[in-house]
């Protein structure tokens, strides 16, 4: 009982202070020491699909997938992030791994699901962009333990202060790990594909 | 406009070889990412190099788009949070990139108009010290090692 009671305190305490440091100084070993979080990131959500449809997690991750939140107003960190996770998702392909990717808007008065369709395309031909309503998109955000912040502005240029974040996720088992935006699409196909490994 | 330009992306202001003690700016990879059709934001990303002895800043960026600011990202425990710059600092002998993740030219309201590949898009940028200097930033295609 002990290990588990330091274990959710650390996690708590870590989220608070920002948990993305540890990974940078512990290199995976083997897959990446995640153990700790496996059961507080992900789970249910509801949002729409590129076609308008309903669709809940369980639609959407059914093969080992990088999931990530952003907005598509932002011309630089999030277009980065998924091409270089599209990156990594054909460099494992090229290897024989079958891995999804998945971007989450946190702006869905601006990403309407035709928006978030043509971003996601630029990058991976089966990139999955998700959307809905704000009620979908904060249950989805909390779901990850994601922070967005739709900043002042009244008018329709404002910005949106957001995790950066990419998960691994699983569809029998849930979170393997996440990705930090510092690591390369090298990395995260090798890390992605030693999860994948420990599941076959 | 008293400039001339040299290429397509590099421009001299050259009232600066007059005097010895100034700023002498020369703006070259000025880039954006190609769009989707459906976009609102572009990204433009250049180098300032000074090889005058005089410190000088970017202060302003005028192009032909409803909105257009200067912005950095801030990365703080994972979150990113872009924000509008005041301006940046060129220092006398040195070079500023404006690169993917940091500083970035935001040209917004795209309104159904993409960047397109090939397209160029002429602004000015405005320097304390030099002033105007025109620049055109090329619409380039998101490089990636795999094009499937
Ligand atoms: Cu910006």
């Amino acid at each position: 009982m002990k290990a588990v009671i330091i274990g959710s305190t650390t996690l708590v305490a870590a989220a608070a202070l920002g948990f993305y440091t540890w990974s940078a100084s512990q290199p995976p070993a083997p897959c990446g020491d995640t153990a700790v979080a496996t059961s507080a990131i992900g789970g249910p959500f509801e949002l729409l699909s590129e076609t308008g449809a309903l669709v809940t997690d369980r639609d959407v991750i059914t093969k080992p997938t990088l999931v990530y939140f952003g907005y598509t107003f932002c011309p630089d960190v999030c277009p980065l992030d998924s091409a270089r996770n599209a990156q990594a998702a054909y460099m494992l392909a090229d290897e024989g791994y079958d891995i999804g990717t998945v971007f989450i808007t946190v702006d869905p008065d601006r990403d309407t699901t035709e928006v978030v369709a043509e971003f996601t395309d630029n990058f991976h031909e089966d990139m999955v962009g998700l959307t809905g309503t704000a009620e979908q998109v904060d249950a989805a955000s909390k779901a990850y333990r994601t922070y967005y912040r739709k900043q002042d502005g009244d008018d329709e240029y404002y910005l949106v202060d957001h995790s950066t974040q990419t998960y691994l996720m699983m569809p029998e088992t849930g979170f393997a790990t996440f990705f930090k935006r510092e690591h390369t699409p090298e990395q995260i196909a090798q890390t992605a594909a030693c999860f994948i490994d420990a599941q076959a | 406009m008293k400039l001339t330009t040299l290429t397509a992306a590099t421009l001299v202001a050259f009232s600066s070889y007059a005097a010895m003690a100034e700023p002498v700016i020369t703006v070259t990879d000025a880039r954006a990412f190609e769009t989707p059709p459906t976009a609102m934001s572009g990204g433009g990303f250049m180098h300032i190099k000074n090889d005058g002895d005089t410190d000088d800043r970017l202060i302003g960026i005028t192009a032909d788009f409803p909105k257009v600011e200067l912005h950095t990202t801030e990365f703080t425990d994972g979150i990113a949070k872009m924000m509008h710059a005041d301006g940046v600092t060129v220092p006398a002998g040195g070079m500023v990139a404006l690169e993917p993740g940091g500083y970035h030219v935001m040209f917004m309201g795209l309104r159904g108009d993409p960047l397109e590949v090939g397209e160029t898009i002429p602004a000015t940028l405005v320097f304390e010290q030099s002033g105007e200097i025109e620049v055109r930033f090329d619409v380039v295609a998101r490089t990636m090692e795999h094009s499937h």
